[in-house]
């Protein structure tokens, strides 16, 4: 399966957020779009980093003062990156790896989307109920 | 206002498209207890079941026998069909939204991706998705003529359109007798010349798309040889790794039985299926009357990117094949509906889990949505479109719960019947359907086939007494 089909479901929407922003900003965010992660992008749309909702309660719990900091101070600065065109398996393996949860998806250069470890559990899990039901019907069919 | 969803006032929903997704639709819709439904779908055929119909393969009947199942479905009180009713051509987007509170759209993905490789136009290099359609009797496609008399056929992907492709050119016409394949085909089928088929994949045996059921069939066919160059069947060092780190046993069944094909010795058939991977076609040349000849293909070498995927890199080596005819099966695309906002790029309709987007304003088409391969692009069996259409579903009913519906000035089943009956006379009924498909499958009885196929738009209103 290809990452594409992930991305076709959601919109071609991203929720991003410049690295000079607050904390308290990104966590606004996070919470009105009920998601994870923000891509942080720079004035020409580039990605140049991601923000987690981990990247925070890992400062939250070392310094109360959290939310003035920039989201600059917390995002992940190297981002690994996909494309539609890359196969869901590596993916989530690649995330599995490098244990974060949320890769950037760039077409063309042109940031298209975000994939989640959740979208990967969901597009697969909804592969395999779709491949059981097929071929339930397959074997009740041969029986008539 | 009344509230929606009751005995009284139902909840009215259009359906667009009567294949799987359409049905899966439906079928969640009546599931629910919270809302009274009814649900009027319809098809530009005059016949339900798309894909089931006129994709999956003839010598794949088990697999059609899936409509069994929608049958079930459409025999809900609340449920009717009009086929031969095209929207955005007989009625429009605006004009169903005066009868229906929802609408959703689950037209599939009708057209093929193009290679854009010099060559592509020439006669003989055709869309995989073309040839389907005819052998199955699709009625757009009875005019549809393809040159058999080659012998050397390149079919361009490793996906399941590929597959039957390579299959039924490879199928002899007993094979395919039993089948209920298009009378014109089989005609053609007798007397094809065919005696190699190429499939081209761009990847190695590890990534290709095909099942190993798929890739099993085709080492068991009746007068045809399957084979694949040890070389290109033996793993590279990134796949045997990737493969060895996931310890995917499904991919590894599947290597396991293209390297049965290795090397294999011809046992005398009379066609060759020839497997090739990691390779692309990069040009197609033509003889002086533009009728493609010859093909020139470039051997890949797998890279991994920074996420991990295996992708094809092609490296200076060419190599030349004979081919008369090219069958693309390289991807597949949805088709626009007129007034319904479309991601181009994609061939998909822009939504969010299933509700239509407005490009402009991110924010839901009130009344709007989509399932199925025109939602999330071609991918997976026809079973993936029942938690596709779900999805979709439970939005529908939650923004009916939110009051977010249309507010449609004739909400009546028999004002939607009236208005379709006036813009397209000539509708066919479920009960028109059931009519058809029962003389369908008594010609076919009496040949031992499942089914002959009507295979034009006329002939089918005149089976059941319409023109």
């Amino acid at each position: 399966m290809k990452v594409r089909r992930i991305l076709a479901t959601k919109g071609m929407r991203v929720i991003t957020i410049g690295p000079e922003k607050q904390i308290r900003d990104a966590v606004k965010l996070l919470a009105r779009h009920n998601i994870g992660a923000l891509v942080v992008v720079d004035d020409d749309e580039r990605p140049v980093g991601i923000l987690s909702e981990r990247d925070v309660i890992r400062e939250t719990a070392v310094n109360e003062q959290v939310f003035d900091l920039q989201v600059a101070d917390l995002m992940t600065r190297d981002v690994i990156t996909g494309t539609p065109q890359d196969d869901t398996y590596s993916l989530a393996r690649t995330m599995t790896e490098h244990r974060f949860r949320h890769l950037p998806i760039l077409e063309d250069g042109r940031l298209t989307g975000i994939v989640s470890i959740g979208d990967i559990l969901k597009a697969e899990r909804d592969q395999y109920r779709g491949e059981i039901d097929t071929l339930e019907t397959q074997i009740m069919a041969t029986d008539d | 206002m009344s509230e929606i969803g009751t005995q009284s006032n139902p909840l009215r929903v259009a359906i667009v498209g009567a294949g799987p997704t359409g049905f899966y639709t439906a079928e969640h819709l009546f599931k629910q207890k919270e809302y009274v439904v009814q649900v009027d779908m319809f098809d530009r055929l005059p016949v339900p079941f798309g894909l089931v119909r006129y994709g999956v393969a003839p010598d794949h009947q088990k697999i059609k026998s899936v409509t069994a199942v929608y049958d079930r479905i459409a025999q809900n009180p609340g449920f009717r069909f009009f086929g031969n009713v095209q929207i955005g051509r007989d009625i429009t987007v605006t004009e169903l939204s005066r009868y229906y509170h929802q609408v959703v759209y689950t037209t599939g993905a009708q057209t093929d991706r193009q290679m854009n490789i010099p060559g592509e136009d020439l006669a003989g290099s055709l869309p995989a998705t073309d040839f389907v359609a005819w052998y199955n009797g699709h009625p757009d496609f009875q005019d549809y003529d393809v040159d058999l008399s080659h012998e050397n056929v390149a079919v361009v992907g490793v996906g399941n359109v590929a597959m039957d492709v390579a299959r039924i050119l490879c199928r002899t016409p007993e094979e395919l007798a039993t089948t209920d394949i298009a009378d014109y085909a089989l005609e053609k089928f007798r007397h094809s010349n065919v005696k190699n088929v190429y499939i081209l994949g761009r990847r190695g045996p590890a990534q290709a798309a095909f099942t190993t059921p798929e890739i099993k069939e085709l080492g068991e066919m009746e007068d045809t040889d399957a084979y694949v160059e040890p070389e290109e069947a033996a793993l590279d060092e990134l796949s045997e790794a990737a493969l060895a780190a996931n310890s995917d046993r499904a991919t590894m069944k599947k290597v396991e039985v293209i390297q049965s094909y290795a090397g294999r010795p011809s046992t005398g058939k009379s066609r060759r299926l020839i497997l090739r991977f990691l390779v692309s076609p990069v040009e197609l040349f033509g003889n002086e009357d533009g009728q493609v000849v010859k093909m020139r293909l470039v051997k890949n070498k797998l890279y991994k990117t920074e996420s991990g995927t295996l992708r094809p890199k092609a490296t200076d080596e060419f190599e030349e094949i004979p081919v008369g005819l090219v069958f693309r099966a390289i991807g597949y695309r949805g088709v626009p509906i007129p007034g319904v906002p479309f991601y181009d790029s994609w061939g998909v309709i822009l939504n969010r889990e299933g509700r239509v987007i407005d490009p402009e304003t991110q924010a839901p088409v009130t009344g709007q949505y989509t399932g199925g391969w025109i939602k999330r692009g071609p991918s997976g069996v026809i079973g993936t479109n029942k938690p596709d259409a779900q999805e979709t579903v439970q939005n529908m009913l939650a923004d009916v719960a939110a009051g977010q519906i249309m507010r449609p000035d004739h909400p009546e089943a028999e004002a939607a019947a009236a208005m379709i009956a006036e813009k397209q006379p000539d509708y066919f009924s479920y009960d028109d359907w059931l009519k058809l498909n029962e003389l369908e499958i008594a010609k076919g009885k009496a040949q031992g086939r499942p089914r002959v196929k009507f295979t034009s738009v006329p002939e089918m209103l005149a089976a059941v007494g319409k023109s």
